[in-house]
C-alpha cells in the first residue's frame, strides 16, 4: 500500500507574528519557517505505519515555492521514501491545494493519504476534508490511532466530548490530530539520507489545476490588545476586584 | 437571500453552538433556515423551530445520519445547497469535518471560524493563532462558512414559531460506517458553552492535583479546561484542552491555574471577558493578558480562593 503524505511549510510555532504596517498580511520575511506540527504527525504516522509493514512506500508532497523544497528534506529525514513539489508563487488556498493533491492522487494511486488536521497559519482545516470530497473516497478527521486491517482503516478520532471510531474503505483520508503520535528526532544520518532521496517537481499547469485564490484578503490587522491587568496582593484581594470592580462573582 | 444553518445535536438535544450559528446568520439575511440532520430528530427540530429568528426548520431523519458520518451529511446538505446564498456551520468537530467537504463539491472556497460579518461577502477571521485578524471577500456564489459560535451571542431560544418540514434522507454512502464512541461523562457545563471557566496547566503537577480545581469550580459553576502541557502529560482530557488546536472559549471569566500562557493556549481563551491567573512565576506570559493575575503557589492559593468566595 503506497501512502501519500501532504506537508506544508509554515512560520515556525514558537514565532509570534506581527502585522505588516500596511496592513497586507503578516511579516514573515526573515522569520523561521518549519514543517506544520500536523504534518510532521502525519509523516511520522506513514512511516510507523511503513515500519509495521502495512505501507510500502510513503510519498511525500508539498505545493508552495521552492524552499519548500527544505521541508520535504524534513519528511524524507522521517522516513518518506520520496517526494514531488508542486512548485508555484501563487497564493495557495485549501481548495486549491485540495485540487493539486487529487491530480497527484490520480497519478500515484495511493491508497492513503494522511494529512495534518490543520494548518497553524491560515487555521482552516479544510484540506484533507476537501481532498476527500474532490476524490468521493471517505474521510476521518483529528485521528488520535490508525489502525490498518486489510482493505479496511480503523480511525479513533478526538469530537467535542470525547473520542469516537469509525471504519473506512480504503482508499480514505485521514486527518492527524495532535495526540496520534510523537514524531520522532531526525537524525543527522538520516538527513544526509534524505539529501538523496528523489525529488520531483511538477507545475499546477502540468498538473492541469487551476490555483487562482477564491477568497480575496482585503486586510489584515493586529487582534485589539488587552488593556494591561494588574497583580494583585492575596487571595482577598483578588476576591475583592472580583466581586466589586469586574462584577463576575 | 436565504441562509441556511446546520444544526448541533445529539439526536436528542440541540446544542447551544447552534443558536450562536443562527445570530452570525441573522446579520447575513433575514430568512434564516435550519437543517436538522439526524435520527429520530424530531424533539431536536421542534427546539430549532422555537429559537429566534428562524423561519424554517428542515428535518432529515434517516439511519444514514444518526451518528453524524461526514459522507452522509455533506451529500445531505448538497441535497438542500442550490436554494441558498450562504450555508453556515459551527466551527465545531463536527462542522469542521463536514462543510469542508460540502464546499469542495460546490468548488466554492470555504470561510473557517469567522468572527464577524461585515457584508453578505465579508468576513473576518483570525489566522496564526489569533495573532493576526484577516478580513476576506467571497467571490463565489455559494458561501460555505464555520462560525466561531463564541464570537457571536445567541438568540433566544424561546419565542421563534417556525414551520418545521421534512427532507428525506440521503442513502448510506457505504464508504464509512460507526465502530463507536466514548463520551467523558461530566456534570459540569460544557466548556465552550460555560459562563466560567477554571483550568489548570503543567503547573498542577499531576492527574490528582487536578481535583483541588474542583471546589473552585463548584463555586464558579465553572467548567474545567486545560493547556495543552496539561493535557500531553496525561493531567487532564483531552477534551478539556483550551488553545488553538482544542476549543476556543471565551467566557465571562476565565481562571488560569499554573499555566505560562504559551501562544496557543492564549489563542484558546483571550476573548475572556475576566481573565484571572495564578501563577508562581512572576514573569509568566500569561500576566501579560490577565486582568488580574496573583503571583502565588497554586495549592495554596486554589483552596483559599474557593474558601473566599
Amino acid at each position: 500500500m503506497k501512502v501519500l503524505v501532504p506537508v506544508k511549510r509554515v512560520v515556525d510555532y514558537n514565532v509570534k507574528v506581527r502585522v505588516k504596517s500596511d496592513q497586507t498580511g503578516v511579516d514573515i520575511a526573515n522569520v523561521k519557517m518549519s514543517m506544520n506540527p500536523f504534518d510532521e504527525i502525519a509523516v511520522e504516522e506513514a512511516t510507523r505505519l511503513k515500519e509495521s509493514g502495512a505501507a510500502t512506500e510513503v510519498v511525500a508532497v508539498s505545493c508552495g515555492a521552492q524552499q519548500a523544497q527544505e521541508t520535504l528534506r524534513t519528511a524524507m529525514a522521517i522516513g518518506a521514501d520520496r517526494s514531488v513539489l508542486v512548485q508555484t508563487d501563487v497564493e495557495l488556498q485549501p481548495l486549491a491545494v485540495a485540487k493539486l493533491l487529487k491530480a497527484l492522487v490520480d497519478k500515484e494511486q495511493p491508497q492513503l493519504v494522511i494529512l495534518g488536521k490543520q494548518a497553524i497559519d491560515d487555521d482552516a482545516n479544510q484540506t484533507g476534508q476537501m481532498l476527500a470530497a474532490l476524490l468521493d473516497w471517505p474521510q476521518a478527521t483529528f485521528a488520535s490511532k490508525v489502525e490498518i486491517a486489510g482493505d479496511k482503516a480503523k480511525v479513533t478520532r478526538e469530537i467535542d466530548g470525547g473520542l469516537e471510531t469509525i471504519e473506512l474503505k480504503l482508499p480514505a483520508i485521514v486527518t492527524t490530530d495532535l495526540r496520534l503520535n510523537e514524531p520522532r528526532y531526525v537524525t543527522l544520518p538520516n538527513i544526509m539520507k534524505a539529501k538523496k532521496k528523489p525529488l520531483d517537481t511538477v507545475t499546477p499547469d502540468e498538473l492541469g489545476v487551476d490555483v487562482a485564490p477564491r477568497l480575496k484578503t482585503l486586510k489584515v490587522t493586529e487582534p485589539p490588545v488587552r488593556s494591561a491587568g494588574v497583580v494583585v496582593a492575596d487571595v482577598a484581594a483578588l476576591v475583592d476586584k472580583l466581586k466589586n470592580e469586574a462584577k463576575v462573582v | 437571500m436565504s441562509v441556511l444553518v446546520i444544526a448541533e445535536h445529539d439526536n436528542a438535544q440541540l446544542k447551544g453552538a447552534t443558536l450562536n450559528v443562527i445570530a452570525a446568520a441573522q446579520k447575513i439575511g433575514t430568512d434564516v433556515h435550519v437543517l436538522v440532520a439526524g435520527a429520530g430528530i424530531q424533539a431536536v427540530a421542534e427546539q430549532a423551530a422555537k429559537a429566534a429568528g428562524v423561519s424554517k426548520v428542515i428535518a432529515a431523519d434517516g439511519a444514514s445520519l444518526a451518528e453524524a458520518l461526514a459522507e452522509n451529511v455533506a451529500a445531505q446538505v448538497l441535497a438542500l445547497a442550490s436554494s441558498y446564498s450562504h450555508i453556515l456551520f459551527p466551527a465545531t468537530a463536527n462542522g469542521k469535518n463536514v462543510a469542508p467537504r460540502v464546499a469542495a463539491k460546490l468548488d466554492v472556497a470555504q470561510i473557517s471560524d469567522i468572527i464577524s460579518v461585515e457584508s453578505a461577502d465579508t468576513f473576518t477571521r483570525p489566522i496564526y493563532a489569533g495573532n493576526a485578524i484577516a478580513t476576506v471577500q467571497s467571490q463565489d456564489a455559494v458561501k460555505i462558512i464555520t462560525v466561531r459560535t463564541t464570537a457571536f451571542d445567541p438568540v433566544a431560544a424561546e419565542g421563534g414559531q417556525a414551520t418545521v418540514e421534512s427532507a428525506a434522507a440521503v442513502a448510506d454512502s457505504g464508504l464509512s460506517s460507526f465502530v463507536g464512541r466514548e463520551l467523558a461523562k461530566s456534570d459540569r457545563p460544557e466548556l465552550a458553552g460555560a459562563a466560567a471557566v477554571v483550568s489548570g496547566g503543567r503547573g498542577m503537577g499531576s492527574a490528582e492535583n487536578f481535583k483541588i480545581l474542583e471546589p473552585l469550580a463548584d463555586k464558579l459553576g465553572a467548567a474545567l479546561g486545560a493547556s495543552r502541557a496539561a493535557v500531553d502529560a496525561g493531567y487532564a482530557p483531552n477534551d478539556w484542552q483550551v488553545g488553538q488546536t482544542g476549543k476556543i472559549v471565551a467566557p465571562q471569566l476565565y481562571v488560569a491555574v499554573g499555566i505560562s500562557g504559551a501562544i496557543q493556549h492564549l489563542a484558546g481563551m483571550k476573548d475572556s471577558k475576566v481573565i484571572v491567573a495564578i501563577n508562581k512565576d512572576a514573569e509568566a506570559p500569561i500576566f501579560g493578558v490577565a486582568d488580574y493575575g496573583l503571583v502565588a503557589d497554586l495549592f495554596q492559593a486554589v483552596p483559599e480562593l474557593a474558601n473566599a468566595l
